[in-house]
């Protein structure tokens, strides 16, 4: 019976009658309350970050699982622009990202274009050598490839840090994949007017593909900003710690139970990315979406 | 510029293509072929950190190596733990981030974005941030026993617990990547054309029956995506082991990446290789099942 109304309302009113309007309401409404209930547990860990970051160590240890501080204080964070020279594992995690991002951009670009436009001999090897490394996971090259930068003698260098990191096959796969939609009409003109290939890719095929190299840009900051593991192995001296490293060696170390100062480290750690993530988040979720899809 | 001939016109593209190449190859070559190389010339052998300096005067060990590695009990221990984290965790990553990407695809407009922001944040968080406040929390006397006391539950010392740790890291891993999950999942949903469900809901089919014979099937491509994708993350587990447990309890949390990096630690780097090698196994299995599956599709 109300299988057939259902189905004659559908077909013969357009407008749609009061009672399902409000049956959707209240589910939108439950749909709310989920995922509100859902967001806040989510978001509580960064809540709980930064409350704690704001108190006195001995209120931390007297009532660990307590909310708001009762005396709240700047010490934690005056500890780490002070004596803990933040400052320091700030600016290489930002040198370290900055020349990673550019290099990426640059290089797998330039050799996106050459992949998807150019032709010459050893192209399908090449490419296929960039497929297969796609699949390996970082912790295969992880000794071979300390033992190559140690024979670079680049430990605890910002070389070190850098330069096995400043191309990614997945960049190189990103931007050729993108460089391939680009007609070649557009570029056979270039040519014919008497543009070299540099220009063509300088004037022409960069300023195109914008998408691909915020992708990329994004991502590379995101892995090299976290990134951890092989930091900690390179970075011998607190001259090139970079942040996570700081804070995990702090974590572990003498500060080891003073939660407030590493709340406050963590804090520090994450803001500028989840400024940059909040700011620019139709780019990231963009991102995401592309590798995903793929 | 004068005209080539076609020959020579090609073989300065070929020139011109290479110089492009050029910054690529050097890069990708010395630090990304040359370890991979020796990763698999280094898992036959028994290369230690003191062979670095005369790395050809190491002894081929072959596929012994394998054999004493698979007769390692911690190492068989790593790969069982590898195996729960893995079964375990991508099955509740996923349902979390189906169920969250199914919330915001009900057509609700308000606060979508922030929703969507709010979910995502923990993907772009350091570990090592996070860790520290999650190791707080998990504390014995910490927020979440806090909560559990307040319904009369009491909670175990969840990372010193050989039974609780390891759950402990599955939820903690599921919180972080399941906003990447999501993202994916949702540019599924809003692919799966609208008016397929109203035809449904018109012919009275329940939520339920939505879901599981409509959504579920046009979503299937998109959900087994995401599955390799978070597997060959999930396999390579290690970041959560590492900052919060160190592996611990009682070897609890150690992964197979943990194992290798503790060969590492100890100066064995054959063995450390052969291990690796190991996960790329896994992870090769994975990638090869994701190629027949979507190729069935088609």
């Amino acid at each position: 019976m109300t299988l057939t109304l259902t189905r004659e309302r559908g077909a013969t009113t357009p407008t749609t009658p009061a009672r399902p309007r409000r049956r959707t309401r209240g589910r939108q409404l439950g749909v709310y309350a989920a995922l509100i209930v859902a967001g806040v547990a989510t978001m509580l860990p960064f809540v709980w970050m930064l409350l704690g970051s704001i108190k006195p160590a001995g209120e931390i240890l007297a009532d660990p699982g307590g909310w708001l501080p009762h005396s709240p204080t700047l010490d934690n964070y005056r500890q780490w622009f002070g004596a803990l020279r933040i400052g320091t594992y700030f600016r290489n995690s930002v040198i370290v990202a900055v020349v990673t991002v550019l290099g990426n951009l640059l290089f797998c670009s330039m050799v996106g274009y050459a992949l998807a436009k150019l032709e010459f001999a050893g192209k399908r090897i090449l490419f296929a050598l960039v497929l297969i490394t796609l699949m390996v996971p970082g912790v295969v090259t992880f000794v071979p490839l300390f033992v190559v930068v140690a024979k670079l003698h680049l430990i605890n260098t910002y070389a070190g840090l850098i330069l096995p990191f400043l191309t990614s096959p997945l960049g190189v796969f990103l931007m050729r994949q993108f460089m391939r939609s680009i007609p070649d009409s557009l570029l056979e003109a270039a040519r014919i007017d008497g543009a070299g290939e540099v220009r063509i890719f300088a004037r022409i095929v960069l300023p195109l593909s914008g998408p691909p190299l915020a992708t990329l840009g994004i991502l590379t900051f995101l892995a090299s900003w976290n990134n951890f593991l092989w930091p900690l192995v390179v970075a011998q001296n607190q001259d090139r710690y970079t942040l996570p490293v700081a804070l995990s060696l702090y974590s572990t170390g003498e500060q080891a139970t003073d939660y407030g100062l590493l709340l406050a480290g963590s804090v520090l750690v994450i803001t500028p990315i989840v400024v940059a993530f909040v700011a620019l988040q139709r780019w990231f979720v963009q991102g995401v979406a592309t590798v995903g899809l793929k | 510029m004068t005209a080539l001939g076609p020959a020579a016109a090609r073989r300065r593209q070929s020139y011109v293509a290479w110089l492009f190449a050029l910054p690529f190859v050097a890069v990708f070559g010395l630090f990304m072929l040359v370890p991979l190389l020796s990763s698999v010339l280094m898992s036959f052998t028994d290369f230690r950190s003191s062979d670095v300096a005369t790395p050809w005067a190491v002894d081929f060990v072959g596929v012994e190596q394998y054999a004493r590695l698979f007769a390692d009990p911690v190492f068989r221990r790593a790969l069982a733990n590898t195996a729960y984290f893995v079964l375990l965790g991508i099955p509740l990553t996923m349902a979390v981030a189906l169920l969250l990407a199914m919330a915001l695809n009900t057509g609700i407009t308000r606060f979508r974005a922030a929703f969507r922001v709010g979910f995502y944040t923990p993907v772009v968080t350091s570990v090592v941030a996070v860790a520290v406040v999650w190791r707080f929390i998990l504390q014995p006397d910490g927020l979440l026993n806090r909560a559990l006391s307040g319904l009369g539950i009491t909670g175990p010392d969840w990372l010193h617990s050989t039974t609780w740790a390891m759950p402990s890291l599955i939820a903690m891993a599921a919180w972080r990547n399941m906003g990447t999950l999501m993202i994916i999942f949702l540019a599924g949903l809003q692919a799966v054309p609208a008016e397929v469900g109203e035809a449904a809901t018109a012919d009275g089919a329940t939520a339920w029956q939505r879901f599981r014979h409509i959504t579920l099937p046009l979503l299937r491509p998109t959900l087994l995506l995401g599955a390799v994708l978070i597997s060959v993350g999930y396999l390579q587990f290690f970041e959560e082991p590492f900052v919060m447990t160190q592996g611990g309890p009682l070897d609890s949390t150690l992964s197979v990446t943990y194992f290798t990096y503790n060969q590492f630690g100890f100066g064995r780097y054959g063995i450390a290789a052969a291990a690796s090698y190991v996960v790329f196994a896994a992870i090769a299995v994975v990638s090869l099942l994701q190629f027949r599956l979507l190729r069935a599709k088609e």
